[in-house]
């Protein structure tokens, strides 16, 4: 019962917190990037620019490919521009409406693909929402973008002296400033975006990217996502945020294992006790089971007996261990992991199913020999 | 009930002991045979192989002419369960059960309803002068009473044979005259009956004995 409750309290702990995590790893955005083979992740996000370039059709292959875990896909193609002086970077992004039309044309349906909340942002058509300002930062991605709209960084705002619903001369084209982004600490303060396709002619580079941006989950990260990308994109460089994802890779690995090992004690200890208890109880009651057997009861009547009970003891223990070890998670998971933990009825049908196992399985032995007992020995030893 | 040429040994502390030498005998049907003897005389060995519960080393034992010990332990567990009632020295009433449950375990093994069973059980608890101890646990009766109520487990199953090992030998001589009358009630109704006892007054009351002597039987007429 109490392996169980233990079991059942890290289960209940590690599924909230590896979500609070990835909400957490979701807020900074990006954590895989393709990028051109000569330009290293250092390059990137040191300098932003480089000179390398790679088509734009890389982006299609990826929506068009039936690779899982690929969320908010984000090319970019960055160049310097200098206004009033001051250096800054125009960066050209693809609007999510963008990808939708092109799938749809192409008839596969990238946004139908189970995306399970991870790096996924609420799909609601149409225009900007109020929300969207924080999307790009977060998530890197935003819903639709005209070609002569433009966000901007904070200092370029301040910089500049523009406002929201103001004009802004860039590379000889007038663009509107829809939003200015909430500062970050980052390069991107020091950003234009303005739309990809706007971007590359403005640039006179033709349809090439210098990166793509992806909000891929941790889980298929682990799960050999980079190596698929690089299979995909062989003349492409893929990289991971490794830092971060390695630590939540490591987190959920260290949780894994920990209920692993605890499940191991479970199995050992708790089945090694259990077959113990019912050892001595056939022990202790086989004056009884001779009775029973004098008085006519065949073999499998007792080895049923002594199962039900192993049954009975199962169930119980299951329940107390789920009670016991949710009480445990929803009080402790606040203190220990910062984080809101509620309870899951899913835990209680798992830790049944151990426990019943458990208890069965040990339990066997014992009541086999309890049903073989000879009973002219269990009557005339007493 | 026949024996024939049974032996049985079996070792104790490393010797080799011989419960009963190439006994043979026969028990007709609503006989009362009485089996006395030195203890250790392999007495309660011929009751529990008469009941199925023991086989022997050599030799065969017929019940209804038939071999029980070439019969499968659960079709031997099957044939007690019809024929045969045990009554034993110290009752065996299991404890966490009451009387009327004690006497409900036959029924229930015989997988008669539960209405069935409440009715049969009250009944011959009535019969042994315990209708008014049917919720009692065996703890809160006496040993007379106890031994009454392993008696009414006994007759549940309306048993051919009722073998009996010391039923008297932990009974005042007071409440030994009631358990010795109710056996020579059922012997009358028909019943066979072996007991196995070594108060002299009981087996005064059979209409034969069987005397053991180092694995030996030798039988006089009461």
């Amino acid at each position: 019962m109490l392996g169980i409750a233990v079991v059942v309290s890290i289960k209940n702990i590690t599924f909230y917190s590896e979500k609070a995590v990835a909400l957490q790893l979701d807020a900074l955005g990006a954590n895989v990037l393709v990028l051109p083979k000569s330009v290293t992740l250092q390059d990137y996000y040191s300098a932003d620019m480089q000179n390398d370039e790679f088509p734009e059709e890389y982006v299609l292959r990826l929506a068009m490919s039936d690779i899982q875990g690929l969320d908010n896909l984000s090319p970019k193609l960055s160049v310097p521009v200098k206004l009033s002086d001051r250096s800054f970077t125009l960066t050209g992004i693809l609007p999510k409406s963008e990808f939708q039309a092109k799938a749809m044309w192409s008839g596969a349906g990238i946004f139908s693909r189970p995306a399970e909340g991870c790096g996924t942002v609420a799909d609601v058509p149409g225009a900007f929402r109020p929300a969207a300002k924080e999307t790009l930062v977060r998530q890197r991605v935003i819903e639709d973008l005209s070609d002569t709209e433009a966000l901007i960084g904070a200092d370029v705002a301040a910089i500049l002296n523009v406002k929201e619903g103001e004009g802004l001369d860039v590379l000889g084209r007038k663009f509107s400033v829809t939003a200015v982004l909430p500062e970050t600490g980052t390069v991107d303060d020091s950003r234009i975006f303005a739309h990809l396709h706007a971007v590359q002619e403005l640039a006179g580079k033709g349809p090439v990217i210098n990166a793509i941006e992806i909000v891929g989950c941790c889980k298929e990260i682990s799960g050999g996502l980079v190596e698929k990308i690089n299979k995909l994109l062989p003349d492409a460089k893929v990289v991971t945020v490794t830092q971060v994802v390695d630590t939540q890779v490591k987190t959920n690995g260290m949780m894994t294992q920990l209920s692993q090992i605890f499940l191991a004690i479970i199995v050992l200890v708790g089945g090694a006790s259990i077959a113990n208890y019912m050892y001595a109880n056939v022990f202790e009651r086989r004056r009884e089971i001779g009775t029973l057997m004098a008085l006519g009861a065949g073999s499998g009547l007792i080895l049923r007996m002594f199962l039900l009970k192993a049954l009975i003891l199962g169930v119980a223990g299951g329940i107390a261990g789920y009670i016991v070890g949710t009480v445990l998670a929803v009080t402790l998971g606040p203190r220990l992991a910062g984080i809101v933990v509620v309870p899951m009825p899913m835990l209680l049908i798992w830790a049944l199913g151990i426990s019943v196992l458990i208890a069965l399985i040990a339990s066997y032995l014992p009541a086999r020999r309890a049903a073989r007992l000879d009973p002219c020995a269990t009557l005339q030893e007493v | 009930m026949r024996f024939e040429n049974v032996s049985k040994g079996y070792k104790h502390r490393g010797q080799l002991v011989t419960a009963l030498d190439d006994a043979s005998l026969e028990i007709t049907p609503g006989d009362y045979v009485a089996i006395v003897g030195p203890s250790g005389s392999g007495k309660s060995t011929l009751l529990l192989m008469l009941g199925g519960m023991l086989s022997p080393s050599s030799g065969r034992v017929f019940l209804n002419g038939r071999s029980l010990y070439e019969l499968s332990p659960n079709q031997r567990a099957e044939v007690r369960r019809q024929k045969v009632g045990f009554v034993f020295q110290t009752f065996n009433l299991v404890p966490y059960l009451t009387a009327l449950e004690n006497v409900q375990i036959p029924l229930y093994l015989a997988e008669l309803s539960q209405v069935k069973q409440r009715e049969r059980a009250t009944g011959l608890l009535a019969r042994v002068g315990l209708g008014d101890r049917l919720d009692h646990k065996p703890t809160e009766l006496s040993v007379g009473q106890q031994q009454r109520v392993a008696l009414a487990r006994v007759l549940a199953n309306d048993p051919e044979i009722i073998l009996a090992d010391e039923p008297t030998g932990n009974l005042d001589p007071e409440t030994s005259a009631q358990i010795l009358d109710l056996l020579d009630e059922l012997n009358r109704e028909g019943r066979t009956i072996v007991m196995v006892t070594h108060d002299p007054r009981a087996a005064s009351r059979a209409k034969r004995t069987l005397t053991l002597k180092a694995g030996r039987i030798s039988s006089t007429s009461n």
